[in-house]
């Protein structure tokens, strides 16, 4: 068992923090400023209540089932009693997953991971905005966290050195590449944000009315926060202060230029301007792409994943009106779709040279061999996440009511639901006060 | 006693102001509006999804003024919001019955 590093848990904290950033405000900030001004506050809601719904159910039990010992052998899931209320971990032993060991203390592992279960369930809510009931959004986070996203990180993040006793099936038994999440949360979030599109319906309007961004600049400071948190994020994911944090952290920051310029670039030549909310795109876009990439390869690699997933993300993000779906905040057009492409594109472009436990796409010699592992991944992660997304939403939606009334929606879901509103900029609220205090 | 009420472009507020102001004209109540006209709207695309904003921006201007003051105060605020290009607004002008000062009680055109 290997001494604790200072440095190593140092980095592993400060990157939790940083994701923790990414939810609140990061995520609230761009999802808040995207609605209309009559949702902000129930949009911004949505990404705190993920936070304590999901904090809650990680401490409890939602880290053993993702990370500890198999319930039994051939089990897709950890046994929740192993480190129930994390029995057993508070302390400052060395991580251990699944045989293999980091010099950092478990407890910095699960903290960083808390994030990532957080931020996953966070990002479904853009699917839905303006019309989804809380409570049932808050039941919906904690049975989702538990039947979709702990099985399927423990699929993609629970890797360790012994194959054949129960290890995530897709880090050890398909062997695919997904260093920071890419499958595990955003194909994960996306595959589950087009579901309950699906469920719930198209707002009132939509296709007709107009339903522009009510603040552009929460859109901006989000998306910028968003950024400084996915250092963490990806840089985080090396679980230590080391190279491969470096190389992470460096493809963030290139990819992500190059995906703005992507971005703005396509919609320029078919819109004619370039947009704040292009670029704030475009920064998500880029950030999503490379998340799973961000270890396994070069700065040319980063960079096409980064152009390609600003582009093509560009190019189909308005397709929902095509097809149909309200997904509100483009959580498939973004999330799903720029998931899929970093995934998937690491069979094309990952090469050893930045990392011996990676391996070599097809431009660096490696064959298809890689890309068919990726995909695989991509569409079993996909295909799980909206299947069992889709029956979970519509159970709760004829249990519950998923949905907001007609004259509740129409009124906006801060003030019907809430009773508050994000914005007072004229002052001209008029009425008398009933309050309780002097 | 006239209302004159101007439908401007939101940045020819000051420059209307300080036009009235050279005309003698001591107060004025400024809101903002919206509308159209023959300007008609414009679009705006957010990702890709294209919205035809029908109501543009403007800013109304009112002033209360004397009879014999209509046509050089229509001319200033004609001089001062013009851009000469389509979107400039209107200018009308309507009798009125009755003002009253509501510090002094003064009324007609001792009030303007």
């Amino acid at each position: 068992m290997p001494e604790i590093s200072a440095g190593d848990t140092a980095w592993v904290l400060i990157s939790t923090a940083l994701v923790l950033l990414m939810t609140v405000p990061g995520l609230a900030l761009f999802y808040g400023g995207m609605v209309r001004a009559k949702s902000t506050l129930n949009m911004m809601m949505m990404s705190f209540g993920a936070i304590f719904v999901v904090g809650i159910i990680w401490v409890v039990f939602g880290y053993s089932v993702a990370f500890g010992p198999a319930l039994d052998s051939g089990s897709f899931i950890g046994d929740p009693s192993a480190y129930l209320g994390l029995k057993g971990l508070l302390n400052s032993s060395a991580l251990a997953l699944n045989g293999a060991y980091y010099p950092i203390p478990a407890t910095a592992f699960i903290a960083f991971q808390a994030m990532f279960a957080v931020i996953t369930v966070a990002l479904i809510s853009g699917a839905i905005a303006d019309r989804a009931r809380y409570g049932t959004w808050l039941v919906f986070a904690a049975i989702w966290v538990t039947i979709v996203y702990l099985p399927v990180a423990r699929a993609v993040f629970y890797f360790g050195d012994q194959e054949a006793n129960g290890g995530g099936f897709i880090a050890t038994k398909i062997k695919a590449l997904d260093f920071a999440g890419g499958t595990a949360v955003h194909i994960n979030a996306g595959a589950a944000g087009l579901a309950l599109a699906l469920v719930l319906g198209k707002r009132i309007g939509f296709g007709k009315m107009l339903l522009r961004p009510s603040n552009l600049p929460l859109v901006m400071i989000g998306a910028g926060l968003l950024w400084f948190g996915w250092f963490g994020f990806n840089a985080g994911s090396a679980l230590g202060a080391n190279g491969l944090a470096g190389v992470a952290f460096i493809n963030t920051f290139s990819a992500t230029c190059a995906a703005v310029a992507g971005w703005l670039v396509i919609e320029k030549f078919r819109y004619g301007h370039i947009t704040s909310l292009g670029a704030a795109s475009g920064i998500v876009a880029g950030l999503v792409a490379i998340t799973p990439a961000c270890a396994y390869v070069d700065t040319w690699g980063a960079l096409s994943i980064g152009v390609i997933s600003g582009a093509i993300s560009a190019l189909v993000v308005d397709l929902k009106h095509k097809f149909g779906f309200d997904d509100s905040l483009d959580v498939v057009g973004v999330h799903l779709v720029c998931g899929i492409i970093g995934t998937v594109l690491i069979g094309i472009f990952a090469t050893t040279s930045v990392n011996e436990f990676g391996a070599n796409g097809l431009l660096y010699g490696g064959g298809t061999g890689q890309l068919v592992r990726q995909i695989q991944a991509a569409v079993i992660v996909l295909i799980f996440s909206f299947v069992v997304t889709y029956i979970l939403g519509t159970i709760l939606n004829k249990a519950i009511g998923f949905r907001v009334t007609n004259d509740e929606e129409l009124e906006g879901v801060d003030i019907a639901l809430q009773a508050e509103s994000a914005y007072d900029l004229v002052g001209s609220s008029k009425g008398s006060s009933k309050g309780r205090s002097a | 006693m006239k209302l004159v009420t101007a439908i401007i472009k939101p940045f020819k507020v000051e420059d209307v102001k300080d036009a009235l102001q050279k005309q003698g004209v001591n107060g004025m109540t400024v809101s903002d509006a919206s509308g159209y006209g023959r300007q008609g709207g414009h679009v705006e695309v957010y990702r890709g999804a294209e919205y035809t904003v029908d109501l543009v921006p403007k800013v109304r201007v009112e002033a209360l003024i004397n009879d014999s003051d209509v046509n050089k105060v229509v001319d200033a605020i004609l001089i001062a919001a013009k851009t000469g290009k389509i979107g400039d607004g209107k200018i009308w002008v309507m009798p009125v019955d009755e003002v009253v000062r509501v510090r002094t009680g003064e009324r007609g055109s001792d009030a303007i």
